[in-house]
């Protein structure tokens, strides 16, 4: 075992002993991109509905928001959020600073909602726009006002068309979440940045964090592969029954 | 996409001539965020005690020079990816980091202490820290001794020494480990810092903080290795060594007893 060992160019012992603050570093994570993701996602929804309408103020203004945060960086954003209200004597007055904005944790978890909020709400959008017009048409036609073909209708079928796109901002999120490392949490970057300064490492800390990243990936691909499976049904391709009637189908 | 740029350390090059010699540029690592050892001038150009007396190795040398700033936490990781030669930045000699790479004699130590605010009350033992937050640089032998000595707070880790003093202003650590000189010149000794002070003496540890600052280079460079350090010798006695020093600090920092960075 030693001798296998020792042909591998990593110190796995350090990487074991250290594997506690690694799963630590799971669990920072993931409940900051977990609880990003669903508080970005509710404030989405109402700014999906108000940029897909015509409303002539709601409608730019969510425009704009979305294009600022999605047109800067989440580094800068989260950099802005932690090092530069902080610089501020009224910030650091006011009820905001204590026990929120003083806390790396809040001001990533503010970062990350706020930026994936304006991905979601864009993506939302998209979906909500493309609700094929025989649906709407259909909708007012049996008395649905505005407020109900919204509800009943629109929004349902939308959920479901951005399933696949969601996913990707999911992952997206997942990776952006790495920005918390640079403010000093120990997410799972964080504790492999630490690994490796603590014992003067050059890559072991990382690749255990590249390892860990691909796991939470992985796990992620499923689950929604597992939702598009179960709400998109309606969307896969199926032989007709007369043409596997008529023509059986040659195996494959 | 434009999204999630993570900031790499990006290596800006910097090239500096020196009496020109018909030999490779030897490329020299340094930081650029650790004032007064290695900083920017507001034009951009490097500026600093590590910057000057790296200059006048090589001038001592007749090499050409160039420097390539790095940041503190990728700085061994980049010497081992040969993208760069050498490192001046202030890095302890110290014996875990001597089973990744070499260093020369040293050029300068200095002791390292812990800052705080002035009314906090705080004392600089494992009892007198526990439960604080206390912010040290990331890869810094500060990451090591504070984990070691303070074990009961909480070590808070940041990219540049800057960073760590911005965070203690704001309130977000409790207190700081870093290296006496470095607080003094520039934290302690600004605006910024006037609310600020030493607490306690100063740390020693041999296993953390080695035995002084030297210049890194990688294992079985030999030749460079003790080319940096007679030329080290060399400046300490024609006076580039004191002449430098002086434009930075009041006293000669090459005695001193513990390290630095």
């Amino acid at each position: 075992m030693e001798n296998i060992l020792s042909y591998i160019p990593l110190d796995i012992s350090l990487i074991a002993e250290n594997f506690d603050r690694f799963l630590y570093g799971v669990w920072t994570t993931l409940n900051l991109t977990v609880l990003a993701l669903v508080f970005g996602g509710l404030l989405a929804i109402p700014m999906a509905i108000a940029r897909a309408s015509r409303h002539r103020v709601l409608s730019p203004l969510v425009w704009g928001y979305t294009y600022v945060l999605r047109g800067t960086p989440l580094l800068v954003q989260t950099y802005l959020i932690y090092y530069g209200l902080g610089q501020f004597e009224a910030v650091r007055q006011s009820w905001l600073w204590d026990p929120i904005l003083s806390s790396a944790w809040w001001c990533a978890l503010i970062a990350f909602t706020l930026n994936t909020s304006a991905y979601t709400a864009e993506l939302l959008r998209g979906a909500i726009v493309d609700t094929p017009k025989g649906e709407v048409e259909a909708a007012i036609a049996t008395g649905h006002s505005y407020g109900l073909r919204m509800r009943r209708i629109i929004l349902p079928s939308a959920f479901r068309r951005a399933i696949p796109a969601y996913s990707n901002e999911v992952i997206f999120m997942l990776h952006g979440s790495v920005v918390a490392s640079t403010i000093t949490l120990q997410d799972i970057l964080g504790v492999g940045r630490w690994l490796n300064g603590r014992y003067y490492l050059a890559y072991e800390g990382f690749i255990t964090a590249a390892f860990l990243y691909f796991l939470i990936v992985f796990a992620i691909t499923r689950v929604f592969r597992w939702i598009e499976r179960r709400y998109l049904r309606h969307l896969t391709r199926r032989e007709t029954t007369t043409a596997t009637e008529m023509t059986p189908e040659p195996t494959r | 996409m434009i999204r999630r740029t993570f900031l790499a350390s990006v290596a800006t090059l910097v090239v500096v001539s020196c009496p020109a010699f018909a030999q490779d540029n030897l490329r020299i690592g340094v930081e650029g965020a650790y004032p007064p050892f290695s900083f920017k001038e507001s034009d951009g150009t490097l500026s600093g005690f590590d910057i000057e007396i790296a200059i006048a190795l090589c001038a001592e040398m007749q090499r050409d020079c160039e420097l390539v700033e790095q940041e503190w936490d990728g700085m061994i990781p980049a010497l081992k990816a040969r993208k760069f030669d050498a490192i001046v930045a202030s890095m302890s000699i110290t014996e875990e980091r001597k089973r990744q790479i070499d260093f020369s004699e040293k050029y300068y130590q200095t002791p390292a202490r812990v800052v705080a605010k002035k009314d906090a009350g705080l004392e600089d033992t494992a009892e007198g820290l526990a439960g604080k937050r206390i912010g040290v640089q990331r890869g810094a032998t500060h990451q090591c001794y504070a984990e070691k000595m303070f074990p009961d707070a909480e070590v808070v880790l940041y990219g540049t020494q800057e960073e760590v003093f911005r965070d203690l202003t704001l309130g977000r650590i409790d207190a700081q480990l870093s290296d006496s000189l470095i607080a003094q010149e520039s934290f302690l000794g600004k605006d910024i810092g006037a609310d600020y002070a030493f607490v306690g003496g100063d740390h020693l540890d041999v296993e953390c903080y080695g035995e002084g600052v030297g210049i890194a280079v990688r294992k079985g460079d030999e030749e460079l290795r003790d080319a940096l350090s007679a030329a080290i010798t060399a400046i300490r006695e024609d006076g580039t060594y004191a002449e430098i020093n002086g434009k930075y600090f009041p006293f000669d920092i090459y005695g001193g007893h513990s390290a630095s960075n």
